[in-house]
């Protein structure tokens, strides 16, 4: 496996979804080259990172607002009976 | 009695209490959700007021369609479910496009043959764990996310950050699972790149291999 060839499977190999033939090839491949090794942990820290937290605050004068909106529309449909 | 002590109180717990008749466990759920479904909607849609919109119509949505809801996913999987697909919604609106699909009827195979080798590679100074508390790991990230072209970016929050299987990414964004994949890997590449620029140690750096094993 060349180093093109495993950025195809790049995907695959952090989603855990490789079948477990092309999963061995990648991995020996890896074992002999610390280029792909790193570019595999940094993917895996992206996506840590993008999952970590929330990024952005809920704006205060919003989230009274959605509350309001929120008790408007309870009153309409729990009204009813 | 509604006593309410958020943080105590599963989610399944005020969802039930909410199909009981109780908007305070409704109220205590989008206390707890809504910037988490703001923040997917202010990363998708790159527009405060949209973002707005869209987590408003999120919860208007969830609380008629709470009866219906059966535990069958978690709340929040469920409620983002539903903020992803209303802020499709207004990108569809915004290009001007009635359709069912994101892209135009004749969807052009992307190929993996072109996906741009990775540039600078090196280990990070410091782990997630370390740059999750960092304040400048947060603009960081969004002004990476936000140098990505759209149709790269949604497919990243949908797949990498909500979670969505590729079939279901697919499905969301009118794509063949091909393209899926192949925006998939761009976008990851592509924010690696960017990261790893401002975060790679340089005395780590190596070169790109083009060799063979």
């Amino acid at each position: 496996m060349k180093c093109e060839e495993l950025l195809k499977q790049l995907n695959e190999y952090v989603d855990g979804t490789v079948d477990p033939g092309i999963c061995a090839e990648f991995e020996r491949h890896m074992a002999g080259c610390n280029p792909c090794q790193v570019v595999v942990d940094n993917i895996r820290k992206t996506i840590t990172l993008y999952r970590a937290g929330v990024p952005y605050e809920l704006p205060l004068e919003f989230r009274d607002r959605l509350h309001q909106a929120l008790r408007a529309k309870w009153r309409e449909t729990h009204s009813a009976d | 009695m509604t006593e309410l002590n958020p943080s105590a109180t599963t989610d399944l717990e005020l969802v039930h209490r909410a199909k009981a008749g109780d908007l305070a466990a409704f109220e205590a759920l989008a206390t707890r959700h809504a910037e988490r479904v703001y923040s997917l909607a202010l990363r998708m849609l790159r527009h405060e007021q949209d973002a707005e919109d869209v987590t408003q119509q999120t919860f208007l949505s969830a609380l008629e369609s709470l009866p219906g809801f059966r535990g069958e996913s978690s709340f929040s999987t469920w409620l983002l479910r539903i903020a992803s697909h209303a802020a499709l919604k207004v990108i569809r609106k915004r290009r001007g496009l009635d359709l069912t699909s994101l892209e135009a009827v004749t969807e052009p195979a992307e190929e993996f043959g072109q996906i741009p080798h990775p540039e600078f590679i090196a280990d990070w100074r410091w782990s997630p764990a370390q740059l999750v508390e960092q304040h400048e790991t947060r603009r960081l990230l969004e002004e990476a996310l936000a140098r990505l072209d759209e149709k790269h970016r949604l497919v990243f929050l949908l797949r990498d950050v909500e979670g969505f299987s590729i079939r279901e990414t697919a499905t969301a964004l009118g794509l063949s699972e091909g393209n899926t994949k192949v925006r998939l890997l761009r976008a990851r590449l592509q924010l690696r790149e960017q990261l790893t620029q401002a975060l790679g140690d340089p005395a780590t750096r190596l070169t790109p291999g083009h060799h063979e094993h």
